[in-house]
């Protein structure tokens, strides 16, 4: 029964991080490169721009909402199970979402980082 | 991708691993928290360790938005993921922990997958901009200018 409450934490964080993760990214392409625009209209433009962006509010509550639910998960289960799942699961979860939503062109090589990545993040945690 | 894009995404590694590392020490430091005294949360900002930390992932939050301005989800969330790697040597090199030998191979498998994803394109999908109306470049830059 703790096992259960474990990965339904472990869902819920990858849920709530992968959409901020997705909004976030949505976002930041709507404001467009930071760095040309700073330097043409000034940091305060860049500041105004993203703090408007509904996309990034809701990126944000996501990222909270994320966080709370480690919080929560690791007050149910192990560290050494939530941390590593979660972190790792997020990867392959984001490539997914990131093809389906944000019309990336996630290729063999981009698979592959994700896959690699994921299998690291698990057996440094072991 | 030019110097300055890699030493943001250098920026979104070395302050997300050692804002997480530096965060981890002080609250050990701080000690366990009591949901009697949530106000020792508050309190424990003033720990040099932690208030450090705090600065340094803000520092992450900045350069991974501004990396997620002109770059693929995709491509900057494995392209940063090295964080996990100079983490473990810290623990290796800096705090002389033992590093089993699953470890090393997460390492390169997390490597390896870095250096796939750094082969190839930052940007794949160009969003298109938003035209205020039919005319053509000249007067939407024209609006930006003070």
């Amino acid at each position: 029964m703790k096992q259960a409450y474990a990965w339904s934490a472990i869902a819920a964080i990858v849920l709530a991080s992968t959409t901020g993760d997705v909004l976030l990214s949505r976002a930041m392409k709507q404001v467009g490169d930071v760095g040309a625009l700073w330097r043409q209209s000034g940091l305060w433009t860049v500041l105004g721009r993203v703090l408007r962006n509904p996309n990034f509010l809701l990126g944000v509550l996501a990222m909270t909402t994320a966080f709370y639910s480690l919080l929560f998960g690791l007050s149910w289960g192990d560290v050494s199970l939530i941390a590593p799942a979660s972190a790792s699961l997020t990867f392959v979860t984001n490539a997914v979402a990131a093809k389906i939503f944000l019309h990336e062109r996630v290729d063999h090589r981009r698979w592959m980082a994700a896959v690699l990545v994921a299998g690291g993040v698990v057996l440094l945690a072991a | 991708m030019t110097f300055r894009k890699y030493l943001v995404l250098a920026g979104v590694t070395l302050c997300a691993s050692i804002g997480d590392s530096l965060l981890s020490r002080g609250m050990k430091q701080v000690g366990s928290i009591s949901l009697n005294h949530l106000a020792d949360v508050i309190l424990a900002v003033l720990n040099p360790s932690v208030a450090l930390g705090i600065l340094l992932l803000l520092g992450f939050f900045a350069s991974y938005m501004t990396a997620l301005s002109w770059a693929d989800l995709t491509y900057v969330l494995p392209a940063t993921s090295l964080g996990y790697v100079l983490l473990t040597l810290i623990a290796k090199f800096y705090l002389h922990e033992t590093v089993t030998t699953s470890r090393w191979i997460g390492v390169v498998l997390i490597s390896a997958g870095v250096g796939f994803v750094t082969q190839g394109p930052a940007l794949t999908h160009h969003p298109a901009k938003p035209q205020p109306h039919k005319t053509e470049y000249e007067p939407a830059s024209a609006r930006n200018e003070p």
